[in-house]
């Protein structure tokens, strides 16, 4: 049996080019946004739920506004603006990972066992011109505003869609179109909803560059993300990372296929310095065979540890910001990775809470070869490491979709086939 | 002639839906597990038959030891072989006027998520595939009508489609939203596999149309009022507990699973035959 030297260099890939809210942006004026992806993280134990949801919106703060969707009515307290940081933490500690391992030198003795870890994680004045009087008469409700960090925040309640597309139009905001419908049924199925702008006063005052992502807790029975207004206005698939901390086990969706991202697969060295491009043709690979019609898991661990470590485990404080609220139980994590569009993912994503706590991981193997010495057993090792490279090659193929001659012409695997010392089999028969 | 027993062509259907499962979607579910379940699930059989003092008969506990597999869920296989003992030895223990109550494998499920958090029904593993849900549907049909028993199944589909579709309707919903609720592989196996066990519904056609809207109604408002997952099981074992009192509201033949005909003439018979 083969053993390897053990040696760990842990690259993480975070959600790259993420980030805009499961709500739909409206932009002030004609800017053309489009929410491509989302963090969500969700904290969730019983009826008590805790949303973070972080942006990379990357026009101007002037033009940022977003509509949430809640399942309850919510007062001040409920909503917050937490710290990036935690998203970003959340991220580099759930990433796929690349795990490094070095081949022993066949010629030689044993070596004790050398464990190096690295972590490289890859990785924003509401003006109302209208008066609640009108907004009553629209049928729509403001029932608080406020201002919570750098965003003015307004608690709307409405009777009827198009009472509150009216008034977000009389305030300036810009509605895709199509975004009536969906909040005509949100509205039926007693969904409240708040606005959020950024106040620009109190961003330059904070001191702010970028938008923090928003929090909101509320208590209902709907473990549910709502990704449908976030479909209205998006051009083409978007990309959705959830995490969810929840005390018992991994989550998964009940309205949609759960599946586990592939992982524990070897891959070629090349893979190292590719790993961003790898990772992200994987992950299109795999939608494309599920017809896009599966959510994909990436992560699930006890919070508590993990191995190898992308990055360290969110400490308590961490997690207490983040919203965790208990005490005394689990803290397990499941990131969720999921591409969607209107026909593939026609309605809310819908979660429940298992009580399977076995870890998963989406980790890949890079296999050092060993610089072989002169011996039999190093003909032996040079020859299954050709066919080793082989298999790694076509992995990535299997995995990416990608052309096993690049696969084998980067791996400059024609040369692994005869090295110098390498005697044809035949050669050793006699 | 002689028609071959249903339950050969149930167990047939579910072996395939177990192959396909693990194999193509990637069930959370083994071989080897499937195998222990299965013959738990038999082994309870024999005790219970031989304390019962009746013939062996492994065909039922065999669909009960795949419906398990095929549904159940757990990082215990210790949890996942009781709920094969639970669902073999309810036939046995939990019986009214000589009919057991509760179909095996749903009561199995439901008794242990009731006991421990560390089991679960995954709904959505299925996907929402229009092939394999067409696929599904027609070995289920096949299943169903050499059941003679299509009526449960046919009544149970109408009322959650209606259910399902009216509410959406109702709030507003685009109608891919319904469509893709019931495009569930849960869902058909759960209408085409178990609430069709002729040995749990009503005697009476018109008992059978009561009790498929009664859970219907019930898991639809597990599923969109409450909010919970597995409506439908709950559902239904909730609703078995009415089965009796329907039979004697209601009353026709009881089903007997070596006759496969259910619309003959028998007297309404009360035979303690725990075979099944």
């Amino acid at each position: 049996m083969k053993k390897y030297t053990l040696a760990l260099v842990v690259l993480s890939f975070a959600a790259a080019n993420a980030h805009a809210f499961c709500g739909f942006y409206v932009a002030k004026g004609d800017a053309k946004l489009f929410n491509r992806a989302s963090q969500v993280a969700i904290v969730r134990d019983q009826n008590r739920t805790v949303m973070t949801m972080a942006n990379d919106f990357q026009g101007s703060a002037r033009d940022f506004a977003v509509v949430i969707p809640v399942p309850t009515t919510i007062e001040r307290g409920q909503i917050h603006v937490a710290d990036k940081a935690l998203i970003d933490h959340l991220d580099a500690y759930s990433s796929p990972r690349l795990v490094e391992y070095f081949d022993p030198d066949p010629c030689a003795p044993p070596m004790m066992p050398m464990v190096v870890a690295q972590s490289g994680a890859m990785r924003e004045e509401m003006t109302l011109s209208k008066t609640r009087d009108r907004a009553r008469s629209l049928g729509v409700t403001i029932e608080a505003k406020y201002t919570v960090g750098e965003y003015d925040i307004l608690i709307l309640s409405a009777k009827q869609s198009n009472g509150l597309e009216t008034w977000l139009r009389e305030n300036g905001y810009s509605i895709p179109k199509g975004a009536s419908a969906v909040l005509g049924s949100y509205i039926r199925q007693n969904m409240h909803f708040f606005v959020a702008k950024v106040n620009l006063g109190e961003q330059a005052r904070l001191g702010f560059s970028y938008l923090r992502p928003l929090q909101v807790a509320y208590e209902s029975p709907k473990f549910m993300l709502p990704i449908r207004l976030g479909t209205v206005n998006a051009n083409g698939a978007q990309e959705l990372f959830v995490y969810v901390v929840t005390p018992r086990g991994r989550v998964e969706t009940t309205n949609y296929r759960t599946v586990k991202l592939p992982s524990d697969v070897d891959v070629p060295l090349f893979i190292r310095d590719d790993f961003a491009p790898f990772y992200k043709a994987l992950f299109s690979e795999q939608v494309k065979r599920e017809d896009m019609n599966a959510v994909f898991l990436e992560y699930a661990w006890d919070m508590n540890w993990c191995d190898p470590c992308a990055s360290e485990p969110l400490t308590t404080d961490e997690l207490k910001r983040l919203g965790v609220f208990w005490q005394g139980k689990g803290t397990f994590l499941t990131r969720l990775h999921v591409r969607y569009d209107r026909p593939h993912f026609p309605e809310d994503l819908v979660f429940q809470e298992t009580g399977d706590t076995r870890q998963f991981q989406a980790r890949y193997v890079l296999h050092h070869p060993a610089n072989a010495g002169h011996c039999d057993a190093a003909v032996t090792y040079r020859r299954e490491l050709h066919e080793r490279q082989e298999q790694e090659a076509r992995n990535v193929v299997r995995l990416t979709g990608w052309k096993i001659g690049t696969m084998r012409q980067k791996m400059h695997l024609a040369s692994a086939v005869t090295g110098p010392h390498e005697k044809k089999w035949w050669e050793t028969i006699w | 002639m002689r028609r071959l027993d249903p339950r050969l062509y149930q167990i047939g259907a579910l072996m395939l839906l177990l192959v396909y499962g693990i194999v193509a979607l990637e069930f959370d579910v083994t071989f080897v597990r499937a195998v222990l379940l299965l013959a738990t699930a038999i082994a309870t059989q024999a005790v219970g038959a031989r304390l019962g003092g009746v013939s062996f008969d492994p065909r039922s506990a065999a669909i009960s030891g795949l419906s398990l597999s095929l549904l159940l869920r757990s990082d215990s296989l210790i949890l996942l072989l009781a709920g094969a003992v639970i669902a073999v030895g309810s036939k046995f223990v939990v019986r009214i006027r000589g009919k057991h109550v509760f179909n095996p494998t749903n009561v199995a499920i439901v008794v242990l998520m009731l006991m421990t958090d560390r089991v679960w029904v995954s709904p959505g593993q299925w996907g929402n595939v229009a092939f394999f849900g067409f696929l599904i549907t027609c070995i289920g049909g096949l299943v169903v009508n050499r059941a003679a028993r299509s009526d449960v199944t046919y009544a149970f589909i109408v009322a959650w489609s209606a259910l399902v579709i009216g509410c959406s309707l109702w709030v507003g919903e685009p109608l891919t939203i319904p469509f893709h609720r019931l495009e569930s592989g849960a869902l058909l196996l759960f209408t085409f596999f178990m609430i069709s066990d002729p040995k749990t519904t009503p005697d009476s056609r018109a008992g059978r149309m009561l009790f498929a809207a009664l859970v219907a109604i019930g898991g639809w408002y597990i599923n969109y009022r409450l909010f919970r997952t597995n409506g439908i099981l709950w559902s239904l074992a909730g609703m078995a507990v009415l089965v009796p009192i329907i039979d004697v509201l209601l009353p026709a033949a009881r089903y007997y699973w070596n006759d496969a005909v259910v619309s003959s003439p028998r007297p309404h018979v009360l035979i303690p035959s725990p075979q099944h």
